[in-house]
């Protein structure tokens, strides 16, 4: 029909039909007009913020902001969606600094100039004040092996800290529906069914301090770098610098060539993650508190406090692989980011949810 | 193919299926470790007498792994022992069974009929050693179904590969075995011509490649379920293995399949008039290929085709992890394998089978216990996978063209999505084209009588349709 119409100025946008159509939507190959995207993208996450009723009217809510795309595009979305749907949100960014030269003081500028832009006030918590270490002390110390799981199970405690002191009610992540379709193809390929069970739920830890929840869920990576590219949004696109996989992982090229062939693909293994029958009688790790700090934990100590306590004693491959001392249960988190090295895309703390 | 060789003392062949069973799992679980310490001395790590294959068939065993680690004997029992070990823990076959093998004439389906084959002779030649007329013996029959409507061979090359797998079944030992050779066209009628008519218009009214060959599959299916009823099968035995099954998971959980997908999986499924058993669940199509290959077994791949679209990305995709890691397809199949399965995932136990208590008293049963009470409602009309309640339900399927309701209702949506045709005008027609075994199966399962169930219950119904408005 558009091609009939106009076909000198190329196809008219499929939704208004008026304007020129200005890209090929990546979930549904539709060709659209900016104007279009933006309503569309926008709507179905407003959509997917009533639907699971995320938020209630008055909640002081953090943004977990990293400077990336996924968490700008986040960050700008909300704050629009917040003003236009009178949600009655309190926004805050929620930074935190892992103390890397070159990679995070950059970033962290960005972070602060869309505190500015988009009016959100921003709250840094470093690991050096919360942990006595900067990232750059503790590879010095470790070297490049293992430092992503000091990494990662530094930064889930630091949001959290950080979000305590913020005194917010929930936290939200920029985790896209790529990431999602991702974790659930990893939990499969490497046999975790307790993982598999709860990593496509869109609100989790209801049971621990703070609940995080991601409503990107369904939302493509794609249609996110499309979005901040046409909206020209300030982000900061550098891969950290302790994190040489450059390259991509097998599972995310696999789902990269998948939505090649059949954009649906992502959102149908979310589907299936949603409707894999699970028994309730999975075992599920025993939440407790841990002795030292507090924060919650499975085991005695909380994962950072075994790791901190290697650092401080000089042993760092305390609570690395499989550590006998402290705790009798294997490891899981050390054994995935050794295990899987080449299995997937992200290795800095994008799996623990 | 008892491991009989005298150097072999462990005694891989004794009646103790579990025994084979675990041995197996530690034999995997401890691989990494025992490969390096027996690396260099190529000597079998279970036997510890004879040479492994990687010594004695270099050719053969090129890709590593079992081949480097066990002799042919042991390499034999073990897959036999794996094999026999799912047939009797789930009761696939009993002595009173007319098993039909599905059988395409590539490796695994190739290995299925060596085994099955195996066990039939075994149990005949104990019928024979203890003359005890009360001990029946299993029946064997072999299904090629022709696929050649979609696709063009040249006519010698089909009857050649057709005389190959005659020649194969027919070598077998007695008793013999029966071989149907059943174009997919016949589901529609005995008249191959119009079937074949029919089946073409039917392909190409599915828009999506993948599609196609899934929608392919699922008539095969029919067509063997076919066969069997008509010529009084019991079982039917398809030589699936962990490899296959890997894929299956990652392409139901593409295609949004997650909730059906652990009735696919199980060793048995129920939920056709005629169940369908896999024995070769847990072995690896490496270990298949090496048995083929080691005991010349003969294979006819002639017509096997490539997997395409989202099939076949999925194919090399886990072959790539597969290399990267060789216990990957397993340990797939074993994530999938927790997921709760359906309850027509196990053999009912009839009431008659008394009579074989001699042999039902062997069979240990690892049957699966279905937690759940309550059947599912439906099965999808296409693929006949158990459909979701919320799914059948939910307004965000494509179709909201009120004619289109009726199809759209019992058929999954991943069907809806790959095989029916986009265009809503077209549904109807379509849906003429499918052969009635499809829509006929879908509500008469040998499970669940949906209608009868019905009858049951009509005096308390107000309305005369299905869904009560």
């Amino acid at each position: 029909m558009a091609a009939a119409a106009k076909p000198k100025n190329g196809r008219l946008c499929s939704i208004c039909n008026d304007r020129r159509a200005a890209l090929k939507r990546p979930k549904t190959l539709e060709q659209i007009c900016r104007e279009c995207f933006y309503a569309v993208f926008e709507d179905e996450i407003h959509k997917v913020i009533v639907e699971n009723q995320i938020f209630k009217p008055g909640e002081r809510i953090a943004i977990g902001a990293s400077g990336g795309k996924d968490s700008t595009v986040l960050a700008y979305v909300l704050s629009e969606l917040n003003r236009r749907h009178n949600y009655g949100l309190d926004l805050f960014l929620l930074s935190v600094d892992e103390g890397i030269t070159g990679y995070r003081d950059d970033s962290l500028e960005t972070v602060k100039r869309n505190e500015i832009q988009y009016g959100l006030p921003l709250k840094v918590v470093s690991y050096k004040e919360l942990y006595g270490w900067t990232m750059d002390e503790i590879v010095k110390l470790i070297g490049l092996k293992n430092n992503c799981t000091f990494c990662g199970v530094f930064r889930r405690q630091a949001l959290d800290r950080g979000a305590a002191l913020l005194k917010v009610d929930k936290l939200v992540t920029g985790h896209n529906a790529d990431d999602i379709a991702e974790t659930v193809l990893l939990n499969i390929l490497r046999g975790d069914i307790a993982r598999l069970s709860r990593c496509t739920s869109i609100t989790t830890g209801e049971d621990g301090p703070i609940p995080r929840c991601k409503p990107f869920k369904y939302t493509y990576e794609k249609e996110i770098v499309m979005y901040a590219y046409f909206k020209r949004l300030d982000y900061f696109s550098t891969e950290c610098i302790y994190s040489p996989n450059a390259y991509r992982g097998f599972v995310r090229e696999f789902i990269k060539d998948l939505e090649r062939i059949r954009p649906r693909a992502i959102l149908d293994i979310i589907k299936s993650g949603e409707d894999f029958r699970i028994s309730a009688s999975t075992k599920m790790p025993e939440q407790g508190n841990c002795e030292r700090c507090g924060y919650i934990s499975s085991q005695k100590w909380c994962k950072a406090c075994v790791l901190l306590e290697g650092l401080n004693r000089g042993l760092p491959k305390l609570g690395i692989g499989r550590s006998r001392v402290l705790s009798n249960e294997p490891n899981k988190d050390t054994k995935q980011t050794n295990g899987t090295k080449n299995m997937q895309s992200k290795q800095c703390g994008t799996l623990d949810f | 193919m008892e491991c009989n060789s005298s150097t072999c003392p462990s005694g891989c062949y004794k009646d103790s299926d579990s025994g084979v069973g675990q041995e197996r799992q530690s034999a995997s679980e401890n691989g990494r470790c025992d490969l390096d310490l027996y690396a260099n001395s190529h000597v079998c790590i279970k036997c510890k007498v004879n040479e492994t294959i990687a010594a004695t068939h270099p050719a053969v065993a090129s890709g590593g792994g079992d081949g480097s680690r066990f002799c042919a004997d042991c390499f034999r029992g073990n897959l036999f022992g794996k094999f026999r070990f799912a047939v009797t823990s789930n009761a696939m076959i009993s002595p009173s069974d007319n098993v039909l093998i599905a059988f395409s004439g590539g490796s695994s389906s190739r290995v299925a009929l060596q085994f099955v084959h195996e066990m039939q002779h075994k149990a005949q030649k104990n019928l024979e050693a203890s003359r005890d007329k009360y001990l029946p013996v299993f029946g064997v029959g072999v299904a090629y179904i022709d696929e050649s409507a979609n696709f063009t061979v040249p006519s010698h090359d089909f009857d050649r590969a057709m005389d190959e797998m005659k020649l194969i079944v027919s070598n077998l030992a007695p008793p013999v075995k029966q071989f149907y050779i059943v174009p997919i066209e016949r589901i529609y009628s005995s008249d191959t011509g119009a079937g074949r008519h029919r089946l073409m218009e039917l392909m190409d009214a599915v828009p999506d490649v993948t599609g196609k060959e899934d929608l392919l599959e699922h008539l095969r299916m029919l067509s063997l379920q076919k066969i069997a009823v008509d010529n009084g099968y019991t079982k039917l035995v398809l030589g699936t293995c962990t490899s296959r099954i890997a894929c299956h998971v990652l392409e139901a959980t593409v295609k949004g399949e997650g909730y059906s997908l652990a009735a696919d999986i199980q060793y048995v499924d129920a939920r056709w008039k005629i169940p369908v058993v896999l024995p070769l669940r847990d072995c690896i199509s490496q270990e298949l290929n090496m048995l083929c290959s080691l005991d010349s077994l003969k294979m006819v791949e002639t017509f096997q085709q490539p997997r395409c679209g989202i099939n076949g990305l999925i194919s090399s995709f886990v072959k790539l992890l597969q290399e990267e890691n060789p216990s990957r397809e397993s340990t797939i199949v074993r994530t999938a394998g927790k997921l709760k399965p359906f309850s027509f995932n196990k053999i009912l136990e009839d009431d008659d089978c008394n009579v074989h208590s001699a042999s039902q008293r062997r069979q240990k049963k690892y049957n699966l216990k279905p937690s759940e009470s309550l059947p599912p409602e439906s099965f999808c009309s296409i693929c006949h996978s158990p459909l979701k309640n919320s799914d059948t339900t939910s307004s965000n399927s494509i179709g909201n063209d009120e004619a289109s309701v009726g199809i759209f209702a019992e058929t999954c949506s991943s069907c809806q999505y790959q095989i029916l045709p986009r265009e809503p005008s077209s549904l109807e027609s379509f849906h003429s084209l499918l052969p009635q075994q499809m829509i006929y199966l879908a509500k008469n399962s040998s499970f669940y009588k949906h209608e009868s169930l019905r009858d049951q219950i009509q005096d308390c119904l107000l309305s005369d349709s299905e869904d009560g408005t």
